[in-house]
C-alpha cells in the first residue's frame, strides 16, 4: 500500500507528488496511439485539429486502391508464412529445451535468443548480400525466412513459459498406456500447452507483420508490404492515408496480442488445476 | 506440483509391471540404473527437437552476418585488378620505393584491366581507401592506351601520382586481399606511410557518429528510468485490480510497433502538430519549436517508445519486494528517505540494471525512428550502415560498421546475459 495507516502530511505530499508524475507519464505513454485515430476519419488532407470533419475516405484510400491493396495482401502472405514455420520450429525447440537433460542449455538459449539483440540493420544487410545471389532476395521465401529467424525467439520463450507447468510424468504415463511419442504429444502434450503455442504464434505474426527493415532490404516491387509502404510515406509525402493504415496496424497487433496474453493467461491456470 | 505427483507414477515408460518389486529392488534405484544406462538417448532426443531451428538460425541469420562481417577484413579488389603488381610487391620490403620491375607490372596491370573494361570498378575501389586515386587511375589507363610503353621516371613525370608515398603504401595494404583498412577506417584511424595515425580532421566522421549514437542511447536511458522508474513503484504498490489497469495502459505501446509509434510522433511533433499547440496553449513556449528532424524530437519519440522496456524489468522487481520491510524500517526509526535508499533501493537494483541494459543495447540499433525523425546530424550508426548499402554500394565499409556495432551490442548483451540471467528477460 502506497500510504500507511495513519499518514504524515509529509508523506501525503510525497505520494501527491508520485500519482501527478505518473499522470503525465501515463499521458505521455498513451497520446501518441489516441492521435492517429480521429486523424485518419478527418476529411480534411490536414494533420491538425480540429479536423475539417469526419469521413471514411482515407480508409478507402488505404483498402481501395491497388497499391495498398497489394501491400496488405503481401504482409498477410508473409506474415501467416511466418507464424506457419516460426511456431513449428519454435515449439520443437522449446519442447527439446525443456526437457531437464538437454545438453549445453547456457550456449543454446542466448544463441535463440540472439535475433532480439542484434541491430536489426545488420541482420537485415547480411541476409540481404546472403540471399541476393541465390535467389532468395526478392522473393516470398527469402523475406519469410528472415522474419522466421526474429519472429521465432518470441515462440520458443512462451511456449518453454508454458511448458515449465507442464508435468512430465503425464508423457509417462502415456508412454505406459501404450503411446507412441507422436500420439502422446498430439493427444497429451499439445493441448495442455496449446494456449502458449497459440500465442507464441500470435507474437510470430505480429513480429512478422510489422517488420519494416528487412523487408526495405530483401523486397523489390512485388513484395512491398502495409509497413514498408508506410515507410516511404512517410519519407516522401505525408498523407492522413498513412494514419488510417497505422490505426488498422495499431488495432490489428493490439487485438492479438491481447488474446494472446489472454491465453497465456489461461495456460497458467489450468496447468494449476491439472494436478487435481 | 510434479514433485508431489512423482511417487505415483514411478515407474519408467515400457517397464513391465512389478518388475522391481519381484528383482527386490526399490524403485528409487532401479531408475537410477535405468538414467544411467539411457542418458545419452534422451539428450539427444531433446537436442535433436532443436536441431530444425538451430540448423535454420545458422544457415539464415549466422552465416550471413558472418559473411557479411568477412567483407570488412577481406577486399581483393586490389589484387584483382593488378595481379602482376600485387606479385612484384611481394619481393619489396616495405621500405624500399618500387622499382622498374614493380612499374612494368603495374603497366601491363592497368593495360590489361583497361581492356577488360574492369579499370572503372579498380578506380572506384581504389578511391575508396585513397581519395582523388579515380581520376589519376583513369588518366594513367588513358595514357596507356595510346601504346606507347613508359619507363619508371616517365611515368611518374606524366602523372606524379605514382611517385607518391601514399599511392604505394595504400596498394601494398590491399595487395594480400585481407585487410585492416576498412575495420580502421571506421575508428577513423589510417595505416599509413608513416605508421598508424587519425584521418585529418575533415575526413573524420565516423568516431562522432559512435559517439553520437552512445550518446542517444544514454540519454533515452535516462530518460526512460526518470519517467519509468516511479510509475513501476506505484502500479507495484497498487492493489491488484488498478494496478492491472495502469499496466494495461504501459503495454498498449509496448505491443504497437516502432513504425506505427514513429508515424504517431511525426504527426504529433509537426510545427503545426498536437505537441506545439499544448506547449502554446499551457504557456510553456512562446513559438513554435522545430522538433521534426531534431535531436529533440528523436530522444522524445525513442523514450516513448522504449519506456516500457525500462519499466517492466524494474517492475517485476519491486513486485518481489514486501511491502512490510518499508514499514519495518519505518518503525526502527528510518526516515522516509533513508529507509527507501537503505532497504528498498538496493534491491530494486537489477531490476533497474536490466531495464536499463536493455534499453541501451536496443538503442544502439535504432534505424527506423532516427531514418524518419532525425534531422541529418541526427542519423546513428545504422543509418549510415544503410546508406552505405543503399546509396554508395560500398559494402566493406558498411560490413566494417557493422562489425563494430555488433561488437558492442554482444559484449553489453553478454555482460547483460552474464550477470542478471536470461530467465529475468520475459514479455509480460
Amino acid at each position: 500500500m502506497l500510504l500507511s495507516p495513519f499518514p504524515t502530511l509529509g508523506e501525503r505530499i510525497r505520494i501527491g507528488v508520485l500519482w501527478a508524475w505518473c499522470a503525465l507519464v501515463l499521458i505521455y505513454l498513451v497520446t501518441p496511439l489516441l492521435v492517429p485515430i480521429p486523424l485518419s476519419f478527418n476529411s480534411g488532407s490536414f494533420f491538425t485539429f480540429p479536423l475539417a470533419g469526419l469521413s471514411t475516405r482515407w480508409y478507402e484510400v488505404v483498402l481501395g486502391t491497388e497499391r495498398w491493396r497489394a501491400a496488405i495482401g503481401n504482409s498477410l502472405i508473409i506474415a501467416f508464412g511466418t507464424t506457419a514455420l516460426a511456431t513449428a520450429l519454435g515449439t520443437l525447440a522449446a519442447i527439446g529445451l525443456s526437457s531437464p537433460r538437454f545438453p549445453g542449455r547456457r550456449i543454446v538459449m542466448p544463441l535463440l535468443i540472439s535475433p532480439l539483440v542484434v541491430p536489426i540493420v545488420v541482420t537485415a544487410v547480411g541476409a540481404y548480400r546472403f540471399y541476393a545471389p541465390i535467389g532468395l532476395a526478392s522473393t516470398y521465401g527469402g523475406i519469410i525466412l528472415a522474419h522466421t529467424v526474429l519472429a521465432s525467439p518470441f515462440v520458443v520463450v512462451t511456449v518453454g513459459a508454458s511448458l515449465s507447468g507442464f508435468d512430465r510424468n503425464l508423457m509417462r504415463a502415456a508412454a505406459v498406456l501404450g503411446a507412441r511419442p507422436a500420439l502422446a504429444f498430439f493427444r497429451v502434450m499439445l493441448p495442455l500447452i496449446l494456449p502458449g503455442v497459440l500465442s507464441g504464434a500470435a507474437f510470430a505474426f505480429v513480429t512478422s507483420f510489422d517488420e519494416v527493415v528487412v523487408v526495405q532490404f530483401l523486397a523489390s516491387a512485388d513484395q512491398r508490404t502495409l509497413p514498408l509502404e508506410m515507410f516511404t510515406g512517410l519519407r516522401e509525402q505525408l498523407s492522413p492515408a498513412i494514419t488510417a493504415a497505422a490505426t488498422l496496424m495499431m488495432t490489428l497487433s493490439i487485438v492479438l496480442l491481447v488474446v494472446a496474453n489472454l491465453l497465456a493467461g489461461r495456460s497458467r491456470r489450468r496447468m494449476r488445476v491439472a494436478p487435481a | 506440483m510434479s514433485e508431489n505427483r512423482a511417487p505415483i507414477i514411478s515407474a519408467e515408460p515400457r517397464l513391465p509391471c512389478g518388475t522391481a518389486a519381484l528383482a527386490g529392488v526399490s524403485a528409487v534405484s532401479l531408475r537410477a540404473k535405468l538414467r544411467r544406462l539411457m542418458p545419452l538417448h534422451e539428450e539427444m532426443r531433446a537436442l535433436t527437437l532443436a536441431v530444425p531451428l538451430l540448423a535454420l538460425l545458422i544457415v539464415s541469420f549466422g552465416v550471413p552476418i558472418i559473411a557479411l562481417l568477412s567483407r570488412a577484413v577481406y577486399d581483393p579488389s586490389i589484387v584483382n585488378a593488378l595481379p602482376r603488381t600485387a606479385e612484384a610487391l611481394q619481393h619489396l620490403s616495405a621500405a624500399d620505393p618500387p622499382g622498374d620491375d614493380v612499374f612494368a607490372a603495374l603497366e601491363a596491370d592497368l593495360k590489361q584491366d583497361q581492356a577488360k573494361g574492369s579499370i572503372f570498378e579498380f578506380a572506384k575501389s581504389l578511391n575508396s581507401r585513397l581519395s582523388g586515386a579515380r581520376s589519376q587511375v583513369l588518366k594513367t589507363a588513358r595514357l596507356l592506351a595510346g601504346g606507347a610503353a613508359f619507363s619508371k621516371s616517365e611515368l611518374v613525370a606524366a602523372v606524379p601520382f605514382w611517385g607518391e608515398k601514399e599511392t604505394w603504401s595504400t596498394i601494398r595494404g590491399g595487395a594480400h586481399g585481407f585487410t585492416s583498412f576498412y575495420l580502421l577506417s571506421a575508428l577513423d584511424l589510417r595505416w599509413g606511410a608513416d605508421g598508424l595515425t587519425s584521418v585529418p580532421a575533415g575526413e573524420a566522421v565516423f568516431l562522432r557518429v559512435f559517439a553520437r549514437t552512445f550518446m542517444v542511447a544514454a540519454l533515452v536511458t535516462l530518460a526512460t528510468l526518470a519517467l519509468g522508474f516511479p510509475l513501476a513503484y506505484l502500479i507495484s504498490n497498487l492493489p491488484p485490480t488498478l494496478a492491472n489497469l495502469v499496466l494495461v495502459l504501459v503495454l498498449l505501446p509496448f505491443w504497437t510497433s516502432i513504425l506505427v509509434r514513429t508515424a504517431a510522433w511525426t504527426v504529433l511533433l509537426q510545427k503545426f502538430g498536437l505537441l506545439n499547440d499544448a506547449l502554446i496553449a499551457l504557456g510553456i513556449a512562446t513559438e513554435r519549436l522545430e522538433l521534426m528532424y531534431s535531436r529533440l524530437g528523436l530522444v522524445i519519440a525513442m523514450t516513448h517508445i522504449q519506456l516500457p522496456f525500462t519499466l517492466l524489468p524494474i517492475y517485476s522487481v519491486m513486485r518481489s519486494i514486501p511491502p512490510s520491510q518499508l514499514r519495518a524500517a519505518h518503525s526502527l526509526g528510518a526516515r522516509p528517505l533513508t529507509a527507501f535508499r537503505r532497504v528498498y533501493l538496493p534491491q530494486a537494483l537489477p531490476g533497474v540494471m536490466a531495464g536499463c541494459l536493455l534499453t541501451f543495447i536496443l538503442c544502439l540499433g535504432y534505424y527506423i525512428t532516427p531514418a524518419l525523425i532525425g534531422g541529418a546530424s541526427d542519423q546513428l550508426i545504422s543509418n549510415f550502415i544503410a546508406n552505405y548499402v543503399n546509396v554508395d554500394l560500398n559494402w566493406e565499409m558498411a560490413a566494417a560498421l557493422s562489425f563494430m556495432l555488433l561488437t558492442f551490442t554482444l559484449l553489453l548483451y553478454a555482460a547483460f546475459a552474464r550477470f542478471l540471467g536470461l530467465d529475468r528477460f520475459k514479455l509480460v
